[in-house]
C-alpha cells in the first residue's frame, strides 16, 4: 500500500466533505423552505434554519394542493407517479425477459431481424419522436390515461440485452437436467430461469423504477387533465410566471415529496443501485 | 450469440417476442418513420394539402439563424457541463479512492442526487438564485453581481449549466470511483518506489489507466446534456430570457406547441435521430467499458 501521510488524508476527508456539502445544500435550502412562511421568503427574508410551518405545509401540500387554479393534492399526482414507474419497471422487466428467453434458447426464423429490431430502438429516445408518438397515442385513444403514460416507454433494448447477457452465461447443463425430468420450455423458464435472474431483476427493477418516477417530457405532453399529472410535472405548474403568487413553500415541499422515494431507494437499496446502473450502462 | 441446448417449437419463440415487438413497432418505429416522412413534405397552412418537397424543410432550418443558434448552443452547454460535472466527480473519487475511514459513508452521501428528476433540480436551484428571493442571491448581489437570470441570457445559462452538473456529479463519481478501484494498486506502488510524487503519479499513472472510464463517461454525459437538461430548462427558464436557453430538444417541443409547420418540426427530430445514433455508435465502437464493480 502506498503510504498516505497524515496531512493528505486530513485534505482528502476535507474535500470530500465540501464535495458533500455542495451536493446536500439546494435539498436543504428545499427542506428549510418548505417549513416557513410564504411571506416571508416572497420578501426575500428566508432564514436559512428550519422555521415551525413544518406540519401545515406538508399536509396542506400532500392533501389540498395549492390555492391556484391547478388545485390537485400532490398526494394524488404521487399515486399517478407510483403507478407509471411501477407499470413502466415491470412492463419493461416483463417484456424484455421474455423476448431475451426465446432469443437465446431457440432457434427460429427472423430470430436475428427480431433482435436488431430490438436493439436498434436504443437509438430513439423518447425525445426524438415525440410528437409523432403523441398523434399514435391519441389516435390510440390514450391520451391521460395510465397506459399512455406507461406504454411508449416499455421498450427496452437494454433490458434486454443484459437478459440475453446473463442467459448466456447459465450453463447449458440446466436445461439438460430439467429436460430428463421431463420439464418443457415454459416450465424451465419458471423453475429455473426464473429464479436465477432474481438478482438481475432486482437490480433493474431499481433502476428502472427511479428512471419511470423521473419521467418529465413525455408525461407532460400526454397528460391534460390535472387529476392525471405526475409529480414532476405538477411541481412545474406550480410555479406561476408571475411570482409573486407562487406559494413557495409549498413548491419545495413537493419537490422534497418528489425526491423521497428515488432517493430512499437509491440509499437504502445501494448495492442493487449500483450493480443496475453499472450493468444497464454496459 | 446462441446456446448449444435449445428448445424446439415453432409457435413459442414468437408469443415470447411478440410483446415487445409490437410496443416496438407500434411506439418507436411508426413515429420514427412517420417523422422521416413527414420532414420531406410541406403542407399548406389550413392542412388540406401536402406536397413532397425533398429536402426543402432542412434547408430552411439550416438557414434559419435560430435554428443553427440553438446548435451551437447545445454543444456548448454539453460540453460545459461535461467539462465541470467530470473534473469535479474525478477529484472525489480521487479522495474517496485513498484508504480513508469511511469511505462507504462518504459513497453513500455523494450518489443520491442521481435519484433527484431534472425538473426537481431545476426547482432547487431557481429558488436558491431566483433574483428577488434567492439565498445564494443575496450574496451575489452583496458582491456587487448584478445577478438576473431572468432577464440576462448569459446568466441564465449559467445556471443551467452549474444546475445540471451538479445532477451529473453523483453518476460520473460512481464510475470514476469503481475505475480507480479496477486499477492495480501494485501500479501506485511502482510508481511510488520510482520516487513519483502524488501529483506525478496522478497525472502519468492513474489518468491514462483511467482514459476509457473518461471517455465512456465524456459520452454518456454529453447525451446527458442533449436531452435529459429538458427538465432542467423547463422549470428554471423555460428557453428564456429570449432564446437564450433553448437546446434542440426544447426548440422541438417548443415548435411543436406552437402548432406551425410539422414539416420543420419533424425535420428537427429527424435530426435529432442522426445525433443519437451518431453517440450512440461512438459509444459502441470506440469506448471500451471495462468497469467492474
Amino acid at each position: 500500500m502506498v503510504e498516505e501521510e497524515g496531512f493528505r488524508r486530513y485534505i482528502a476527508h476535507a474535500i470530500l466533505w465540501i464535495g458533500i456539502a455542495i451536493v446536500a445544500f439546494p435539498v436543504y435550502i428545499a427542506i428549510v423552505a418548505s417549513t416557513q412562511d410564504n411571506a416571508l421568503i416572497a420578501n426575500g427574508q428566508m432564514s436559512l434554519l428550519p422555521g415551525g410551518h413544518f406540519f401545515e405545509v406538508y399536509y396542506q401540500t400532500i392533501f389540498v394542493g395549492t390555492s391556484g387554479s391547478t388545485r390537485e393534492p400532490v398526494g394524488n399526482m404521487m399515486l399517478n407517479s407510483l403507478v407509471m414507474a411501477l407499470a413502466i419497471a415491470i412492463g419493461k422487466i416483463a417484456i424484455s425477459i421474455i423476448s431475451a428467453y426465446a432469443i437465446v434458447y431457440f432457434r427460429f426464423p427472423f430470430r436475428m431481424p427480431i433482435f436488431w429490431i430490438i436493439f436498434i430502438t436504443l437509438m430513439l429516445p423518447v425525445e426524438v419522436r415525440i410528437y409523432p408518438t403523441y398523434k399514435i397515442v391519441a389516435d390510440l385513444h390514450m391520451l391521460d390515461s395510465y397506459a399512455g403514460l406507461a406504454l411508449p416507454l416499455i421498450a427496452s433494448a437494454t433490458a434486454t440485452l443484459l437478459f440475453r447477457q446473463f442467459f448466456m452465461t447459465v450453463p447449458d447443463e440446466l436445461l439438460e437436467a430439467s429436460r430428463i425430468d421431463g420439464a418443457g420450455p415454459l416450465r424451465f423458464f419458471w423453475d429455473t430461469l426464473l429464479p436465477l435472474s432474481r438478482t438481475n431483476m432486482a437490480a433493474l427493477f431499481v433502476i428502472l423504477f427511479i428512471l419511470g418516477w423521473n419521467q418529465y417530457l413525455w408525461p407532460l405532453l400526454i397528460t391534460t387533465r390535472d387529476d392525471m399529472q405526475t409529480i414532476q410535472v405538477g411541481i412545474r405548474k406550480m410555479i406561476t410566471t408571475t411570482d409573486a403568487l407562487t406559494e413557495w413553500p409549498i413548491v419545495m415541499a413537493t419537490a422534497v415529496l418528489a425526491m423521497l422515494p428515488p432517493v430512499f431507494v437509491v440509499v437504502v437499496m445501494q448495492k442493487l443501485f449500483v450493480r443496475g446502473l453499472v450493468e444497464t450502462e454496459k | 450469440m446462441q446456446k448449444q441446448a435449445i428448445f424446439q417449437s415453432k409457435l413459442l419463440p414468437y408469443a415470447l417476442v411478440a410483446p415487445q415487438l409490437a410496443i416496438v413497432l407500434i411506439f418507436f418505429y411508426w413515429p420514427a418513420l412517420q417523422a422521416v416522412i413527414q420532414s420531406f413534405l410541406l403542407q399548406d397552412a389550413f392542412g388540406l394539402s401536402t406536397t413532397f418537397v425533398w429536402f426543402d424543410n432542412y434547408v430552411e432550418l439550416f438557414r434559419d439563424p435560430a435554428y443553427f443558434a440553438s446548435i451551437l448552443r447545445t454543444f456548448f452547454f454539453s460540453f460545459a457541463i461535461a467539462v465541470l460535472s467530470l473534473s469535479f466527480a474525478l477529484l472525489l473519487a480521487v479522495m474517496a479512492d485513498k484508504p480513508l475511514r469511511g469511505v462507504m459513508l462518504y459513497r453513500t452521501l455523494l450518489i443520491w442526487p442521481y435519484a433527484v428528476a431534472p425538473p426537481v433540480v431545476g426547482v432547487l436551484w431557481i429558488f436558491m438564485l431566483h433574483p428577488s428571493l434567492g439565498v445564494l442571491a443575496r450574496y451575489l448581489r452583496a458582491l456587487g453581481i448584478d445577478w438576473n437570470p431572468l432577464l440576462d441570457g448569459d446568466q441564465a445559462a449559467a445556471l443551467i449549466i452549474l444546475a445540471a452538473a451538479w445532477k451529473q456529479i453523483s453518476y460520473n463519481f460512481l464510475f470514476f470511483l469503481a475505475g480507480l478501484q479496477a486499477i492495480p494498486k501494485s501500479v501506485f506502488e511502482a510508481a511510488a518506489i520510482d520516487g513519483a510524487r502524488p501529483m506525478r503519479r496522478f497525472w502519468t499513472v492513474t489518468f491514462p489507466l483511467l482514459s476509457p472510464t473518461i471517455f465512456f463517461l465524456l459520452v454518456v454525459n454529453i447525451v446527458y446534456a442533449f436531452f435529459d437538461t429538458f427538465g432542467i430548462i423547463d422549470t428554471m427558464t423555460r428557453g428564456g430570457p429570449g432564446t437564450s436557453t433553448v437546446t434542440l430538444v426544447y426548440k422541438v417541443y417548443s415548435d411543436g406547441l406552437l402548432g406551425g409547420n410539422l414539416g420543420s418540426s419533424a425535420a428537427q427530430s429527424v435530426i435529432l435521430m442522426v445525433l443519437v445514433i451518431v453517440l450512440t455508435a461512438i459509444q459502441f465502437r470506440f469506448v471500451e467499458r471495462k468497469v467492474t464493480y
